[in-house]
């Protein structure tokens, strides 16, 4: 269901719900509940493999284990058990970090899960972001996976000549690949240009998908994206 | 150094928000020309390398790896300018399409990753060079001290922006010793890494280098890396403590970075000397003193660092 809906529309919403989800107050810990209601509402639509999500949350772990640190690296240690003490306030702040990193970050790996990139740049594009911006972010997605191998087969190259570098001392032919590695980076970014332009290229891309939204996919992503409004501003205004 | 959301506050969100926006839009006019004829395809391949510079992992001890951070490297490369924008790509396209930093952070995000480090990288790369031969081994040099000072400044950065939206009640000090002291570690390995790589460029196509501009056609023998560590520890020296000396009176923009710069080495010791945990319970005036004096001196720094870069940046018409 996910899948199906225009990339704009889930750029708005995902782009809503972090919005909520960072201001949402650490006071009021049941809006943090009814946020992760919703983000479990999508996962779920999204029809994502719980693997392919779990492995990718993990970018977030030092996150958490910072807002976890906080009770104890805050100031005004006020809560004490034994000998180890910690505050309150802290433990809140904290616990909101660690909650709202794993919140903001699952709603990024529905929206990245579930569109494929060039209709993510589609859908920035219709979102008005200068088309030199999408240009080039679709230019570096093109060749990342190129660029990548390219690096992959130098060091396959220097490990099969004996080069395992485990200090920082030894990383010399490491960056001295990656050098000739920029070189050849910006030659092929040469030829393609020249061999793009003798095509007629005039700059921009030309659209290849027509992703129109219909009012429908609005209505039910805005129905989504409204509900985590509408627990924030119910807790902003609960707790001031 | 992707910070998820909701990790500073809301105003901090949208106030460097507002100046990364700006920042990316000079630099998309002050590229326009540039790009126009020549490049899109050429910087989406840069942004590319340096992606890939991110994605791939340089050994730092006993085995541990680190990666490239890559501003001040793009900096070098391509001009601060463009460097700036390309870095701001990778960043955008890492928080959209790999969930790799929050939506709502991106304003810190990119203000710290791409735009501190690039121009306050190209801040300190100009001013090394002032010091430092123009050949090979110069401009390696002075491309290895911006790449560290790129990713203290950039943690110097992020700790200003704890002062004043911290998410969370821990002090300022402490987010400052943390941060300093773990990013002037891997500012260590940045540094040499960026150097190498510049290096290796200057080799094979200085012409591809824009940071090198003056550069003198050497005799061909090889930079060693014992004589590059020797030239990159003298130069460091020479900037953090005796710049500082005879800036005393009447300092420049420039001298004045270099006495922060100072400083700025200075505060590390403290980071390595002090624990995370240390006397927190002696909170006192005289902490929040000290406190306030390392906000302040990281204010100064870091804009001087950085307008410094966008001012020679303006002032050299490097695109």
């Amino acid at each position: 269901m996910v899948h199906h809906l225009a990339p704009h529309v889930k750029i708005v919403a995902t782009v809503v719900f972090a919005v909520a989800v960072a201001v949402a107050p650490p006071t009021a810990p049941w809006a943090f509940v009814g946020l992760a209601v919703l983000m479990g509402v999508a996962l779920v639509a999204s029809r994502l493999p719980p693997a392919f999500v779990a492995t990718r949350v993990l970018v977030v772990v030092p996150f958490v284990v910072f807002g976890l640190l906080v009770p104890f690296v805050s100031s005004g240690h006020d809560m004490a058990w034994g000998p180890v003490t910690w505050s309150s306030v802290g433990a809140r702040t904290g616990l909101a970090i660690a909650v709202r990193s794993v919140l903001g970050v699952t709603a990024s790996i529905v929206l990245a899960g579930t569109t494929e990139l060039p209709r993510l740049l589609g859908g920035l594009d219709r979102l008005r972001v200068p088309p030199t911006i999408t240009a080039i972010a679709s230019f570096m997605l093109r060749y990342l996976e190129v660029v990548a191998a390219e690096f992959g087969r130098m060091r396959a190259a220097m490990t099969a000549r004996g080069h395992d570098p485990r200090w920082l001392w030894q990383v010399r032919p490491l960056a001295t690949a990656s050098g000739a590695l920029f070189v050849r980076s910006y030659e092929r970014g040469e030829r393609v240009h020249l061999a793009m332009q003798s095509r007629g290229f005039t700059g921009t891309m030309p659209r290849l998908h027509d992703d129109a939204a219909t009012p429908g996919m609005w209505a039910l992503a805005g129905a989504w994206a409204a509900a985590a409004v509408a627990v924030v501003v119910v807790a902003l205004v609960v707790a001031a | 150094m992707h910070a998820p959301d909701g990790f500073l506050t809301a105003g901090t969100a949208v106030a460097t928000g507002v100046v990364s926006v700006t920042g990316i839009g000079v630099a998309l006019r002050r590229t326009r020309d540039a790009l126009a004829d020549r490049a899109i395809p050429l910087a989406g391949l840069t942004g590319a390398f340096v992606f890939a510079g991110q994605m791939f992992n340089f050994p730092i001890a006993a085995g541990t790896t680190g990666h490239l951070l890559g501003g001040a490297l793009a900096a070098v490369l391509l001009g601060p300018w463009l460097g700036a924008l390309v870095v701001s790509v990778v960043v955008v396209v890492q928080a959209l399409l790999f969930a790799d930093g929050g939506l709502t952070a991106l304003g810190y995000n990119v203000l710290n990753m791409a735009l501190v480090t690039a121009f306050g990288g190209w801040a300190v790369f100009r001013l090394a060079r002032r010091f430092l031969p123009a050949t090979r081994v110069g401009i390696s040099t002075a491309a290895g001290i911006a790449g560290f000072a790129s990713v203290v400044l950039s943690a110097m950065a992020f700790s200003l922006e704890w002062l004043f939206g911290a998410s969370a009640p821990v002090p300022f000090d402490r987010v400052f010793t943390a941060m300093v002291g773990v990013h002037g570690l891997i500012g260590i390995g940045e540094g040499v890494i960026t150097g190498l790589v510049v290096a290796a460029v200057l080799a094979s196509r200085p012409d591809l280098v824009t940071g090198a501009d003056g550069m003198e056609v050497q005799d061909s023998s090889r930079a060693s890396i014992g004589r590059f560590v020797v030239g990159a520890a003298v130069v460091t020296l020479l900037v953090a403590g005796g710049v500082s000396q005879f800036a005393g009176s009447d300092p420049d923009g420039l001298e004045t970075v270099a006495q922060e710069q100072g400083f700025a080495t200075q505060a590390q010791d403290h980071a390595l000397g002090s624990s995370l945990f240390a006397d927190y319970a002696t909170a006192g005036v005289a902490d929040e003193r000290v406190s306030l004096a390392l906000a302040g001196f990281t204010g100064v720094a870091v804009t001087l660092a950085v307008a410094s870069g966008v001012a020679l940046a303006g002032r050299r018409r490097f695109s």
